[in-house]
């Protein structure tokens, strides 16, 4: 084949997924910057061309930068407590304990099932004066208390069904990586007399650093990108305090139908995303270094 | 695998101890679906009521059943999600193949534009999609829920990674046989793949029988609702407070995938891994 048919060959190949990959992921990203600077057509008034007041009014949002700080700290709660999860998981069910079957089936469950079905378990789980929770907390004497109806708690006991929900998952990739780290290893560490303890800080965690980044790039993105569960058990109440960015997306382009305004936030969302980006490049080029 | 932990496994009562913090766990993490079985199996006096004379009943699943069209929905995701399926494997199977096995101007810049999806999903771009499947007038449709996702990034990246593992040889002796580069693709490269497509295929169908946002917003009727947002649509709206009846409808849409995950366990957990494992 020469060199010029083989060039045209390959681009066929590519146009089918090249069409929709453009349709649906470049150009929406670019409309929605385009967007983001016109306002939002009421009635029989088209849109106007409105600079950056999308943006000024979103700085002005006291919702929007509470939805923020939820996403941060809905984040920095979630992900460092399922990735310690998974990793305990792992090495749990990589010793040969009795009913590791069961325990890896156990821990693993929760990952098959959809988001919002087990959200409407968890809703059961925290309702007030009738879910299991309580009924728990009343055998030790503690009063009765609204998980998801108080502004306190609210947030901690959606994190609480990520954590559960994401744990398993992340289990299976430091599984795989302890699976198919050398026994030597170990045999050699024993022989110098390394504990259990420093031979798993020494050795087995930095060996496990790229599934680490793996995990943690998966968990930052799913901590943006997932909230089945908040339309579910709070709708993002009560007085915003389960709010996340995606979750106030949707509900400022599809309750009140501002597609402007929803446009400026989404390229937060975008921003956000696309420096998780940038680190993970950065990080990945490191890495390459080292081996 | 065998010695895996080999001379650092914990003995004694460290042991003793690690197994019972794995199991407590291991229960804790199963509880929340052992309660909604409960509720689900008994009548809505019990639900809350833990005693082993409590009735088993199938009745909460035959109101559940019959109180939303869950047939329809049911089939609604089957289509959508074979849909997606077939669309997949055939865009990213072409797709995969070019980046692996051809020279062509663009071709890194054309990669990296694919993996820019990895960061920025059709989940997080609704606004946008919504305004494009309005504009091309297929909004509240089931090919609308898939059609964001039918090229897929992560399949081409996965499938790009197996396809190079396959050895040069092979392509050429197809080559010389007298094979188009598309017979090679279907002779050579798919076969080997296999281990690939399946491990894809499982992640892939269970993210779209999962998937709910974009649905809640792309659907409007019971003709194009999977079952996700025909479950929120009917635990969200005439149905009290009766959880015995929610539990139920719960389980009825997550069981198929339930069944098939407790059948293919070790199958699902590979797949994962090998998904996950670039």
């Amino acid at each position: 084949m020469t060199r010029s048919r083989e060039w045209l060959y390959a681009w066929l190949l590519l146009l089918p997924a090249a069409v929709l990959l453009v349709l649906f992921t470049h150009y929406p990203a670019v409309a929605n910057l385009w967007h983001s600077f016109y306002s939002t057509p009421k009635g029989s008034r088209p849109p106007a061309f409105v600079g950056l007041d999308n943006y000024r009014a979103l700085a002005d949002d006291p919702i929007f930068w509470q939805a923020l700080s939820n996403n941060f700290w809905y984040a920095l709660g979630t992900i460092p407590v399922s990735i310690a999860l998974a990793l305990l998981m792992a090495v749990w069910v990589n010793e040969r304990l009795p009913g590791r079957g069961f325990l890896r089936l156990a821990y693993f469950t929760p990952t098959v099932l959809p988001m919002i079905a087990v959200a409407n378990i968890w809703l059961f789980f925290y309702t007030p004066g009738y879910g299991l929770l309580e009924q728990a907390s009343g055998v030790f004497g503690f009063g009765s208390h609204n998980w998801l109806g108080s502004k306190s708690t609210a947030l901690a006991a959606l994190m609480l069904v990520t954590i559960w929900k994401e744990a398993g998952f992340f289990m299976i990739f430091y599984l795989a990586a302890l699976q198919s780290m050398s026994p030597h290893l170990a045999e050699a560490g024993a022989i110098e007399g390394a504990s259990r303890g420093y031979f798993f800080r020494r050795i087995t965690f930095p060996l496990l650093m790229p599934t680490t980044l793996f995990v943690l790039v998966n968990a930052v993105i799913n901590a943006f990108r997932l909230v089945d569960h908040i339309v579910v058990m709070t709708r993002g109440g009560p007085d915003n305090a389960t709010k996340l960015l995606l979750y106030y997306v949707f509900e400022i382009g599809f309750r009140y139908w501002d597609s402007s305004y929803a446009a400026a936030l989404t390229m937060v969302l975008l921003a956000l995303l696309a420096s998780v980006a940038i680190v993970q490049f950065v990080f990945l080029e490191r890495r390459t270094h080292y081996q | 695998m065998a010695a895996a932990t080999g001379v650092y496994a914990p003995q004694g009562l460290a042991r003793a101890l690690e197994t019972l913090g794995a199991w407590v766990l291991g229960v804790l993490w199963l509880l929340p679906l052992a309660y909604a079985f409960w509720t689900a199996f008994h009548p809505s006096a019990y639900s809350t009521n833990f005693t082993l004379a409590a009735p088993l009943t199938l009745e909460n699943f035959v109101k559940a059943w019959h109180a939303a069209p869950f047939a329809r929905y049911f089939l609604n995701t089957v289509i959508l999600v074979t849909m997606v399926l077939v669309a997949q494997m055939v865009l990213v199977t072409l797709a995969a193949y070019a980046f692996a096995r051809f020279e062509f101007p663009g071709r890194n810049i054309a990669f990296g534009l694919v993996l820019v999806q990895l960061m920025i999903m059709p989940d997080v771009l609704i606004v946008e999609n919504y305004r494009t499947m309005t504009a091309l007038g297929i909004k509240d449709t089931i090919l609308s829920i898939g059609l964001p996702y039918m090229a897929s990034a992560f399949g081409i990246f996965l499938l790009r990674q197996t396809f190079k593992t396959v050895p040069r040889e092979l392509d050429e002796a197809a080559r010389i046989e007298g094979c188009s580069p598309l017979q090679t693709l279907w002779k050579v490269y798919v076969p080997l793949a296999r281990p690939t497509y399946l491990a894809y295929a499982l992640v892939s169908v269970s993210y779209h029988w999962n998937n709910f946002l974009w649905p809640l917003i792309i659907t409007n009727s019971v003709e194009s609702r999977p079952v996700t947002v025909g479950l929120q649509v009917f635990s969200s709206t005439d149905q009290g407070i009766d959880w015995s009846i929610i539990s139920a409808a719960t389980l009825l849409t997550t069981g198929p995938l339930l069944v098939a995950f407790l059948l293919f366990q070790r199958q699902f957990v590979q797949s994962f891994m090998r998904a996950g494992l670039r």
